[in-house]
């Protein structure tokens, strides 16, 4: 197991913190992502790498979330979304899939500590009756606890596919218009009735989706959500991914940043329109 | 926090390098199609049913008309369902000190090269993104020009269409496009209803959103008309009310981008969950042969795990 509290202190500690910090206010004088979503790929590549038992790189994987959580804090990023766990994924190994789930609680009560330093709110997202009554039960308290925080977002994707997010927010939205018996056009679904009832309704679209380990696709995440976002596929797998990644993202992001924020103007236009 | 693990290249990798694909650097050792077709999503499920029929059917018929794959392509790992965005005319135009008009009648001249490649390597879908929802913004001079540019196009390929047994499709929000336009979509998919060799599907006037939003405003009226309950809306019945509800193979195996842009920009948001995605530097006017080739190699040569593990 190689998450512990330690950790945390090592993070916000030391001459790389201090580095890190310049490094991030630089980059701050330049527009910073809103919201970053990443799909976490390759944590077992790295394992069988570094010869590690089976099932510690997604350790490995969460401690990177971790500090990526804390660059994203320290940076101004107020939302960051992460791909931990799909519904396909159901169907791996049963060993691994109860190695992931054990690790998700313990990151449960890792994440409660780390809202308290920096008033972080934790979401689920996903259709959460798929997993253990006792997962669903820590997820749902961590999600109350921390509801008033505003500092950063995380919203973590556990039992996700963006299909099933959509599928239940058409579900929502026709049980509520066949319950509607005011005028027609009361009656009519429209793209925000959909919206609402999405699991990620509780953030804006992502600015930037990361995927690590190589592989170009979106793997059923975000897909309604990362309609104009700026896709960034890196070769490095999740658990290497680090500060450097994240800077180069940024600096991609600020490059092409007046083409989105045009394009992001227009939709809405449309949209309201 | 910084190390020296940060040796490990940076680089984006959606942006190709420009190595040519070695001959024989295919298929991966061990890696068998079918077993992963038996674990695919439940909305694959046609895949096996064409793995099979494929070799029964009619298209098999076509096989004489199909030419030889250039080297390192393999004909069993060809996609069945490839979407283009085709970006990039204007800026083609603008280098070349033409105008925009210029950029898009030379995209045409790229579209219709890549539809008979892909008639001729057995690709059964090629889905276009001719025009988003988010393109009325430009200029009316521009929007006038690419409409009457289409209605040209579909009067002078009407006939190649039937001699290529190709079957024209065409998606999107049809209440803004020009009533001539309408009237001849609607012939040109009624004469090439019947053909076989490939399906070309046009997304005009598209977004990937409004087609979930269409097909979700349908299930609404069945569900209050009594036709469905509530309880029976699945992912099966969101699909069959898609747009792409026109075409046997609804999702796109390949999607290609074109001009180094890289995003999906409200393209098939629902169709693309699996699709392994390309990003061309080329403009689309200069996206030829070769640039499709390294695409369908760099496609051939994935692993697909649809969430699963295959090793």
């Amino acid at each position: 197991m190689l998450i512990n509290e330690d950790v945390l202190g090592r993070i916000f500690s030391g001459w790389t913190s201090i580095l890190r910090k310049c490094v991030f206010r630089v980059l701050r004088v330049g527009p910073i992502p809103c919201h970053v979503a990443i799909i976490m790929d390759g944590n077992r590549r790295y394992a069988k790498r570094k010869r590690l038992e089976e099932g510690t790189g997604h350790d490995a994987g969460a401690m990177a979330l971790l500090y990526l959580l804390v660059y994203c804090y320290e940076l101004g990023i107020k939302y960051v979304t992460a791909y931990a766990f799909s519904i396909d994924n159901f169907k791996r190994n049963p060993e691994e899939v109860q190695k992931i789930m054990d690790l998700m609680m313990e990151s449960v009560f890792l994440l409660a500590r780390l809202s308290k330093v920096c008033s972080l709110r934790v979401h689920f997202a996903g259709n959460l009756q798929l997993l253990s009554a006792d997962l669903r039960t820590a997820a749902k308290k961590l999600m109350e606890n921390t509801a008033g925080n505003s500092n950063l977002v995380l919203t973590i994707c556990v039992s996700y596919t963006c299909s099933d997010e959509i599928l239940h927010a058409v579900e929502e939205s026709c049980k509520e218009k066949t319950e509607t018996t005011g005028r027609d056009d009361e009656s009519v679904i429209k793209l925000a009735d959909i919206e609402k009832h999405m699991y990620m309704a509780v953030a804006p679209d992502p600015d930037i989706l990361i995927r690590t380990g190589g592989e170009c696709r979106l793997s059923n995440f975000l897909l309604w959500q990362s309609c104009c976002c700026h896709l960034s596929s890196i070769f490095t797998v999740w658990p290497e991914f680090g500060v450097l990644h994240l800077v180069k993202v940024v600096l991609d992001f600020q490059h092409k940043y007046s083409y989105f924020a045009r394009k992001k103007n227009a939709i809405m236009e449309l949209e309201n329109g | 926090m910084l190390s020296l693990r940060f040796a490990i290249p940076t680089a984006n990798t959606l942006i190709p390098s420009k190595n040519k694909p070695k001959p024989g650097l295919v298929v991966q050792s061990g890696w068998n199609q079918t077993d992963l077709l038996s674990s695919l999503p439940k909305r694959y499920d046609y895949k096996l049913q064409a793995a099979t029929a494929d070799l029964t059917d009619g298209r098999a018929s076509m096989a004489d008309k199909e030419v030889e794959l250039p080297e390192g392509l393999s004909r069993e790992l060809m996609p069945k369902h490839v979407a283009v965005i085709m970006d990039g005319n204007g800026r083609w135009a603008r280098q070349k000190g033409l105008p925009a008009s210029a950029g898009h009648e030379a995209g045409v001249k790229s579209l219709r090269e890549m539809v008979e490649l892909c008639g001729h390597w057995g690709i059964q879908v090629l889905t276009v993104f001719a025009f988003s929802t988010e393109n009325w913004i430009r200029p009316k001079v521009e929007v006038d020009f690419l409409l009457s540019l289409f209605e040209r196009a579909l009067k002078s390929e009407m006939e190649s269409f039937q001699k290529s047994g190709i079957r024209i499709s065409v998606i999107g929000d049809s209440s803004k496009l020009p009533t001539s336009l309408l009237g001849l979509i609607n012939e040109v998919e009624e004469t090439t209803k019947n053909n076989t060799r490939l399906q070309l599907i046009v997304a005009v006037s598209y977004s990937g959103k409004y087609d979930v939003v269409q097909a979700c405003r349908s299930i609404a009226e069945r569900a209050k008309d009594g036709q469905i309950q509530l309880e029976d809306i699945n992912e099966s019945l969101i699909e069959q009310e898609l747009e792409t509800n026109c075409t046997e193979y609804p999702y796109p195996d390949l999607l290609i981008r074109t001009s180094g842009e890289l995003r999906v920009s409200n393209f098939l948001l629902w169709q693309l969950a699996y699709t392994e995605l390309f990003f061309a530097q080329e403009l689309w006017p200069d996206f030829g042969k070769e640039e499709f080739v390294e695409a369908l190699s760099s496609y051939q040569q994935r692993q697909r795990r649809y969430g699963g593990r295959h090793s």
